[in-house]
Order: C-alpha cells, then sequence, then structure tokens
C-alpha cells in the first residue's frame, strides 16, 4: 500500500522543494501563536507591555508561570476539567453503548420510530436547551455543582447513533453462534458486541472529553466559583482579573493550552491514520 | 385475497416463535434502553419542548411571568437592531469560516497523503488546536492582534509598509479576526476526517487515469472529489450546523464589539438570557437559530443527491 500511495505522489523535485517549503510555512504559521505566547509568558515584568520583537529574549521569567499557576488556580482548573470530561465521557460511552446495542440488534415495537427521534435532535445546537436547562439545575440545587457540568450533556443522541452504526457492521453470525448456545443478550452485549467496536468506544469517549474538556458556554452558566471551573472559564475568570498584563495572561493562556499538546502527542498513533466513520456514512 | 390468507398463517406455527422472541426482546429492549433513554427524555426532550414553550413567554428570572404569544418573535424581527446585525454577522461568519474550514482542511489533507513518518506527525501537530480551548486560542491570539508592534502588524508594516488595521477595534476587522482564529482552531477535525477518506480510494483509480493521462487537477475533480464527496458532506453538515453556534470567540475576543459588529447569535441569546435575564425572550432567540440550522440543514440533505457519489 505505501509504495503504491508513493508512486500516487511522486513529483518532480522542484516541485517537492517547493511543496516541502510550503509545509515548512504553514506548520510555523500553525504553531506561531503558540510559540509566541511562550516567549512572552517568559518575559520579566519591566518588557511585559511591549510587543515588539526586539523585547524577547532580555531575561527569562519562569516565575510567570509559577505566579499564573498558583493564582489561577491552574491545577485545580485542569483537575476539574479532567473530572468533568472523564465522568461525562464514561457515562456517554456507557449509555450509548446500552442503547446503541438495543437499537441495533433487538426487536421491539416503535424501535424505528423512536430512533427516528434520537436522529432527529441530532441538529439541535445545543443553545435551544439552555435556558431550560438552566432552570432545571437551579430547581434541583445543582448550581456550582459538578453533577451540574457533568450529567445534562452525558445523554446525547450521537452517542446513541454512532455505536448503533457500529453493532451494525458486526456479522449477526457472531450471535447466532452464542445465542445457539443459549447465551442471554447481556452476555453476548458485553462478551461479544462490545470487544467488536473497541475502536468506535475511543472515538466516542475522545470527542466526548474533548467536547468536555473545551466547553464554555454552559460553565459560564452554572458555575461562579473557581473552585468548581474547568480550564476555559477559570481562565476567563483569571483574564477578567489580570486584565493586560501581558506576562501573566500569557502565562496562564500557554497553561491552557499545553494538555491539548501532551493529548494529541499521546495519541498520535491513533490520530495519524485519520477519523474514519466507517458505517457513519462518512465513510 | 389476503382475506383468506390471514387466517391461515395465524393457525400455523410458524409465527409464534417469532411472537414470543418479541415479546422476550421488549424487556430486554427496555433493559438496555433505560439508562440513556431516561437522561435522553430529561435532558434533550424536555427542554427542547420547555424552550419552545418559555419562548412564547415573557419570562424574568424573578418576577412574574405572563403569556406573549409570538409577541417576542415579532420584537426580535421588528425592533431589535442587535439581534438584526447578530443574524448578519452570523451568516457573516458561516459564510467565511465554512469555505474556508473546508479549503484549508482539503488542501493539508492532499498535502500530507501518504503513510511516511514526517507526514503523520505532522498531521498530529496540525490537528493540535482542536484539543485546546478557544477560550486560551482567543487569549493567546488577542496578543498577536495587538495593534503597534503586535506580531501581526510588525509583519503588515514589514511587508507592505502601511500601518495595519485595529484588527480587533475595527468594526470591519472584528469578523474577519475572529474567522481567522477559528479556522486556525478548527480545520484540524476535517482535515483528519478526510484522511481517512482519502485512503480509502483504491489506488486502481489513480492508476486508471494516469494511464488515460489526466492531469492532476482533473484528477482531484473527477476522482478525488466524487470518492470523496461521504465524507465531505459528513464534514460540511457538522461544520455548518457548529458554526452556527460561533460564540466563545466573540465573547472573550472582542466581546460582541466594537459596537454590535462582532455579536452573534448565541452572543445575543446569552446577554439577553443571563445578563438580562429575559428567559422567555432568550428562549425564542434559541428558536430561531433552531430553525435557521434545521432548514439549512435540511436544503442541504436535499441537494446531496446531486453531488454526493454513494458506491453501493
Amino acid at each position: 500500500m505505501s509504495t503504491a500511495v508513493s508512486h500516487r505522489l511522486r513529483r518532480s523535485r522542484p516541485r517537492r522543494i517547493a511543496s516541502n517549503t510550503g509545509l515548512a510555512v504553514a506548520v510555523l504559521l500553525l504553531l506561531l501563536p503558540l510559540l509566541w505566547g511562550i516567549g512572552t509568558a517568559l518575559k520579566p515584568e519591566a518588557d511585559a507591555f511591549d510587543n515588539s520583537l526586539s523585547s524577547f529574549g532580555h531575561a527569562t521569567e519562569f516565575s510567570n508561570f509559577v505566579a499564573a499557576w498558583n493564582y489561577g488556580p491552574f491545577g485545580r482548573f485542569l483537575l476539574n476539567g479532567l473530572i468533568v470530561g472523564v465522568a461525562g465521557a464514561a457515562i456517554t460511552v456507557t449509555t450509548s453503548l446500552l442503547a446503541g446495542y438495543a437499537f441495533a440488534r433487538l426487536h421491539f415495537r416503535g424501535r424505528d420510530k423512536l430512533f427516528f427521534l434520537y436522529v432527529a435532535t441530532l441538529v439541535v445546537p445545543q443553545q435551544v436547551l439552555v435556558v431550560p436547562m438552566f432552570f432545571l439545575m437551579r430547581d434541583l440545587g445543582w448550581i456550582n455543582s459538578y453533577q451540574a457540568l457533568i450529567v445534562p450533556w452525558a445523554f446525547s443522541a450521537f452517542g446513541v447513533f454512532l455505536m448503533r452504526q457500529f453493532f451494525r457492521t458486526i456479522p449477526l453470525e457472531l450471535e447466532e453462534a452464542a445465542k445457539v448456545d443459549g447465551a442471554s443478550h447481556l452476555w453476548i452485549f458485553l462478551r461479544v458486541m462490545v470487544p467488536m467496536v473497541v475502536p468506535a468506544i475511543g472515538v466516542l469517549g475522545l470527542f466526548t472529553f474533548i467536547a468536555y474538556w473545551n466547553s464554555f458556554l454552559w460553565p459560564l452558566i452554572v458555575i461562579d466559583s473557581r473552585n468548581l471551573a474547568t480550564v476555559p472559564l477559570g481562565l476567563q475568570f483569571f483574564l477578567s482579573q489580570q486584565g493586560y498584563q501581558w506576562n501573566l495572561l500569557m502565562a496562564g493562556g500557554t497553561i491552557s493550552l499545553i494538555p491539548g499538546v501532551v493529548l494529541a502527542f499521546v495519541l498520535q498513533r491513533y490520530l495519524s491514520r485519520g477519523i474514519s466513520l466507517s458505517g457513519l456514512g462518512g465513510r | 385475497m389476503s382475506a383468506t390468507a390471514v387466517p391461515i398463517t395465524t393457525t400455523t406455527a410458524g409465527p409464534r416463535p417469532a411472537r414470543r422472541r418479541k415479546r422476550t426482546d421488549a424487556r430486554t429492549a427496555l433493559f438496555f434502553l433505560l439508562p440513556n433513554g431516561v437522561g435522553f427524555l430529561v435532558f434533550t426532550i424536555a427542554p427542547l419542548i420547555a424552550s419552545l414553550v418559555l419562548s412564547l413567554f415573557a419570562w424574568p428570572l424573578i418576577g412574574t411571568t405572563s403569556f406573549v404569544g409570538l409577541q417576542n418573535y415579532i420584537t426580535l424581527f421588528s425592533k431589535d437592531m442587535t439581534f438584526r446585525s447578530a443574524i448578519l454577522n452570523t451568516v457573516y461568519f458561516v459564510a467565511a469560516y465554512v469555505p474556508l474550514n473546508i479549503i484549508v482542511a482539503m488542501s493539508v489533507a492532499l498535502w500530507l497523503q501518504g503513510y511516511g513518518r514526517t507526514r503523520r506527525i505532522l498531521r498530529v501537530v496540525f490537528f493540535v488546536p482542536v484539543l485546546t480551548p478557544l477560550v486560551a486560542d482567543a487569549v493567546v491570539w488577542s496578543l498577536l492582534f495587538t495593534t503597534r508592534n503586535g506580531l501581526i502588524d510588525s509583519v503588515v508594516h514589514g511587508i507592505f509598509h502601511v500601518q495595519g488595521p485595529e484588527w480587533l477595534s475595527a468594526p470591519q476587522w472584528a469578523m474577519p479576526s475572529i474567522i481567522i482564529v477559528a479556522v486556525w482552531q478548527g480545520f484540524g477535525y476535517n482535515m483528519l476526517l478526510f484522511t481517512a477518506g482519502l485512503h480509502a480510494i483504491p489506488e486502481t483509480f489513480y492508476d486508471a487515469s494516469q494511464i488515460d493521462g489526466a492531469s492532476r487537477w482533473r484528477t482531484f475533480w473527477s476522482i478525488t472529489v466524487p470518492l470523496l464527496s461521504p465524507s465531505l458532506f459528513f464534514g460540511i453538515i457538522l461544520t455548518v450546523i457548529t458554526s452556527f453556534q460561533v460564540f466563545d470567540l466573540a465573547y472573550i475576543l472582542t466581546d460582541g464589539g466594537p459596537g454590535t459588529s462582532s455579536t452573534t447569535i448565541v452572543y445575543w441569546l446569552f446577554e439577553k438570557g443571563f445578563n438580562d435575564y429575559a428567559m422567555g425572550y432568550a428562549s425564542a432567540i434559541a428558536w430561531v437559530l433552531f430553525l435557521i440550522v434545521i432548514v439549512i440543514t435540511g436544503i442541504q440533505m436535499r441537494l446531496q443527491r446531486r453531488w454526493v457519489f454513494y458506491e453501493t
């Protein structure tokens, strides 16, 4: 396969040089905001308001990162983000697996109509639900709580849809064989079906986690305590209190970017292949 | 004929086991569906209906509520000038952001097509911004956008010898600035989607077009695009839906301004609902957004038949 691809991509020399130069420029453009932010974060306070190129490199102050970290407190924000993201992803994956299996493999009255209802809600923007959801949180006494951050978005139709599509690609023969042996649905589900969709679990888990991690509007609505803030909200608190002292602000900003960079490189083996949504119609 | 056929089938033993299986399935199905179903009902279906009902009320957070019928919607479209600019700004964002996102994502996916080590690592690098919160991106980019010796200004001055615009505080540049950051952050997702799609295209198609002496441009339009069209379609649909919800960047980078030049629909919804506490009014804004998304998605579904090519 790889020789075939390189054959497809064979180019003349000048063309290859142009292409590589273009790529280098693109990578630089992509990373520049991050590098510039880190550079500014390392400036001493005297240079913090000067933004010109010549203002870099006079001295490096790692203490800015320490100050921002402690003031945030960014350790807390990162921990909150982790708790909320992992819990949200876990609930989403578990309930989506169960419901996806029912829609893919079980026979019951009204199944297709119910599934259509699920699919129809895929186009509902989160913002349509936000106002009544706020009232619901208030009445449950959940304002300023982890539950408010986690629970409302953990039952998405998207997960059910994704899992159902993946379950449908599994050959029927596999469960027929288990059925002949007298296995129950739960046994088939746990021992035959779930192991077959591990890649889908990974995709859904990752994307749910990212959605929780990056979410801003909803935390902004239900959380006003710094102890419960996730990273985006915590950074917004930090921003409104630090004003425009660039070095501290950039220290906070880059601290908030780093977990994403780390996550990308941890998952690089999976990400580099691309996101295949086979069975989703997206191929 | 069917009148005679029906009694016969019911008396045979055939359908009975099937019926019994169906009944046991129903109980099992309930067990499997319940955890998600309850959450779906409470946290999706109920709020969806509630928000439609709320939109027909004048509903302050504290104080008396009153039924006003379609008054919220009438006010939105006849008196609320900010809402009018919010719609225009959002449409502007979507119209610029979606094509830019798709073009950049497609270009990079094509550029990095293949399995070499460098290409694989670069794909991950280009995906990194997707994993970062927009709020953090906005903070870091706001530094680049600062006027007078900000990075972007310095480059503009160095190359064109003109003073750059006041990016975030000039009405005509606030939206373009937001679009730049949004594309930077968002294209990586579609890039990985297209990458997987490109790798699924059988090599034989390319060989055939090479034998026919087709140019790269021709090959791209006659082979790559049609065979990638399911991925393209999926990417476009999702990108359009999410881009109508633009909020974070407008909130952090420009605060909806200057004036109302970067106030988006969701920004206005948030202002009305969670600053003015006009919950009914905010719900009406939400439903207008919802209807726009439904109509645009519906149109795309319909147009799909014209250009999306499914292998059967």
